[in-house]
């Protein structure tokens, strides 16, 4: 299958700071990538930085081939094809759940409210929201809010969805809601990358799992490598504090 | 007619005839100085606040790194000039301004009326105290909320019009009515350039019967009603922006939007759900 994505020696340096140090690796359509490691470690930075969030300090982001990191390139273009979902949800507070959902569509899409509507509500019917369509923000749980913030990033129809640990700042009875929507996407080809700290998560719905350290990837592979055999003593070192726990 | 027992009755007495007397001959002219102050704070205030989302956005504007130089430059010049504007707006008193603005603009050879000139002193002023809000405003909204926008390749004008602008709007009613009071109150410092508002009439009204009290009596009273019936209007706004505590849930099927059985209630923390039928 056809790489989406090459990251190619990607940095990024806050001042002084190197924080992510000559990353690459490569997506393909349909992979299911898991980015794990420490806190600290680069890697929503490195998410961030696919997703144009951060400026990289070096290297290249070759989307369908075409390096992205040019000044030239319309980045907002670029985000519309590349969705993203927030660990704190970032849900429009001024909007409601349609809302959310219809905006971009209308906005950067050129969709007409008609269509944008319908497809909103296709996408929060699949998420299981759709009864909340006229709720606020501020009137949905966690987890709710979390599969809102899903249904508005499908509804753009990307091509590659990026979470950045969605879980983490849920309700422990919560997590398995919006696991249980990204596990359905997983299965229906959804290209995915997914920064987290859901193990079960990585080992049973990724395709493909990246272990990142101090800014580098200590070790990629498939997640029956990775967790089943680890390779690299730091990799074995994070996995066994993760899972005695 | 009532005798008076003492000599304060007789004063009382006197006063509320002289404030009858001078609303009998006076009454329009007042209103029409109400009218004057309530219609120019109104428009001011709405020009300034346009003003101070202009110059809030400008000033708001994120340069990267990856812009050209040009832009960069540009961009940077016109926050500078704005800067200078806003420090030398609220950094002056408007009854300077007003002269300034009036005698000023005749000596380059800009005739305005004293309706144009008050306007124009009026809304600048605003603006210049709105722009400082509207940028404090924009800076307290959670940059989650732009990064939201721009997760779905929103631009950055698009970014401010639609998600943040509107939840800015809404913190800084308060500030905005704020505004709107002193202008009702304020503009009364135009009258320095002969702007016929509710403190020109009562100059000539005190200056025409030697009636200073009483006359002020009547405006202060009109200044007051004014300014209170606006601020419950304000808070009358706040709340309609706010939309109501509860929403209805979607039962049936949502394509045909119906809304159901179901009320939320929100609570502060956590919510209830109750039945209504
Ligand atoms: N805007 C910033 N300015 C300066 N330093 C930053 C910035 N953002 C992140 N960093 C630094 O970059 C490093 C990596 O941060 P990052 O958020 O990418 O880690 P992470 O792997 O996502 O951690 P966590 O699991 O806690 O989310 C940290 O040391 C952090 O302090
Ligand atoms: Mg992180």
């Amino acid at each position: 299958m056809s790489a989406i994505l090459e990251i190619r020696h990607l940095s990024k340096a806050f001042g002084t700071n190197k924080v992510l140090k000559d990353i690459d690796f490569t997506v393909r359509s349909g992979d299911v990538t898991s980015i794990i490691g420490a806190s600290g470690s680069g890697k929503s930075t490195l998410l961030r930085c696919i997703n144009f969030l951060e400026t990289p300090t070096s290297g290249e982001i070759l989307f369908h081939g075409e390096d992205i990191t040019g000044k030239n390139v319309n980045a907002s273009a670029y985000r519309a094809k590349v969705g993203m979902v927030f660990q704190s949800f970032n849900l429009f507070n001024n909007m409601n759940v349609l809302g959310n959902c219809v905006i971009g569509q209308t906005k950067v899409l050129k969709k007409s409210p008609e269509e944008a509507r319908e497809n909103a509500l296709k996408y929060l019917d699949k998420v299981g929201m759709a009864p909340y369509i006229n709720a606020k923000p501020r009137q949905l749980s966690g987890g709710q809010k979390q599969r809102v913030a899903i249904a508005r990033a499908l509804a753009m129809e990307p091509e590659v969805l990026l979470f950045d640990e969605p879980t983490s700042s849920l309700d422990p009875e919560l997590v398995g809601e919006v696991l249980d929507v990204m596990k359905t996407l997983a299965s229906e080809g959804m290209t995915m990358i997914v920064v987290t700290h859901e193990m079960d998560f990585a080992r049973d719905i990724s395709s493909h799992v990246v272990f990142m350290e101090d800014g580098v990837i200590c070790e990629e592979g498939s997640p029956a490598d990775i967790f089943g055999n680890p390779k690299n003593a730091r990799t074995k070192e994070f996995l066994a504090r993760f899972m005695s726990r | 007619m009532i005798l008076p027992e003492r000599a304060s009755d007789c004063e009382t007495v006197k006063f509320i005839n002289e404030v009858i007397r001078i609303l009998e001959i006076y009454g329009t002219s007042y209103l029409r100085g109400a009218g004057y102050t309530l219609v120019f704070a109104l428009l001011g205030t709405i020009a300034g606040c346009l003003i101070g989302f202009a110059v809030g956005i400008v000033q708001t504007i994120p340069t990267s790194e990856r812009d050209p130089k040009i832009k960069r430059y540009i961009v940077g010049f016109v926050k500078t000039i704005l800067r200078a504007y806003v420090e030398v707006f609220r950094g002056t008193p408007m009854i300077v301004q007003a002269v300034f603005i009036y005698y000023g603009g005749r000596y380059l050879g800009v005739t305005m009326d004293v309706y144009t000139a008050s306007f124009f002193v009026v809304s600048i002023n605003t603006g210049a105290y709105m722009a400082e809000t509207v940028r404090g405003g924009i800076l307290s909204i959670d940059p989650g909320q732009t990064e939201g926008c721009m997760a779905i390749g929103m631009t950055h004008f698009q970014t401010m019009l639609y998600v943040i602008f509107p939840q800015t709007l809404r913190n800084i009613i308060p500030q905005i009515g704020n505004n709107f009071i002193i202008n009702i109150k304020d503009t009364s410092v135009l009258s320095i350039i002969s702007f016929p508002d509710l403190f020109y009439v009562h100059k000539s009204v005190a200056g025409n019967m030697y009636t200073y009290f009483e006359s002020a009596t009547v405006v202060m009273a009109i200044y007051l009603t004014m300014t209170l019936i606006s601020a419950k209007l304000l808070r009358l706004w706040e709340s309609k922006l706010d939309g109501p505590d509860t929403f209805d849930l979607a039962t049936t099927d949502t394509l045909a939007h119906t809304s159901g059985l179901y009320r939320f209630t929100h609570k502060r923390r956590g919510w209830t759900n109750e039945r209504h039928t």
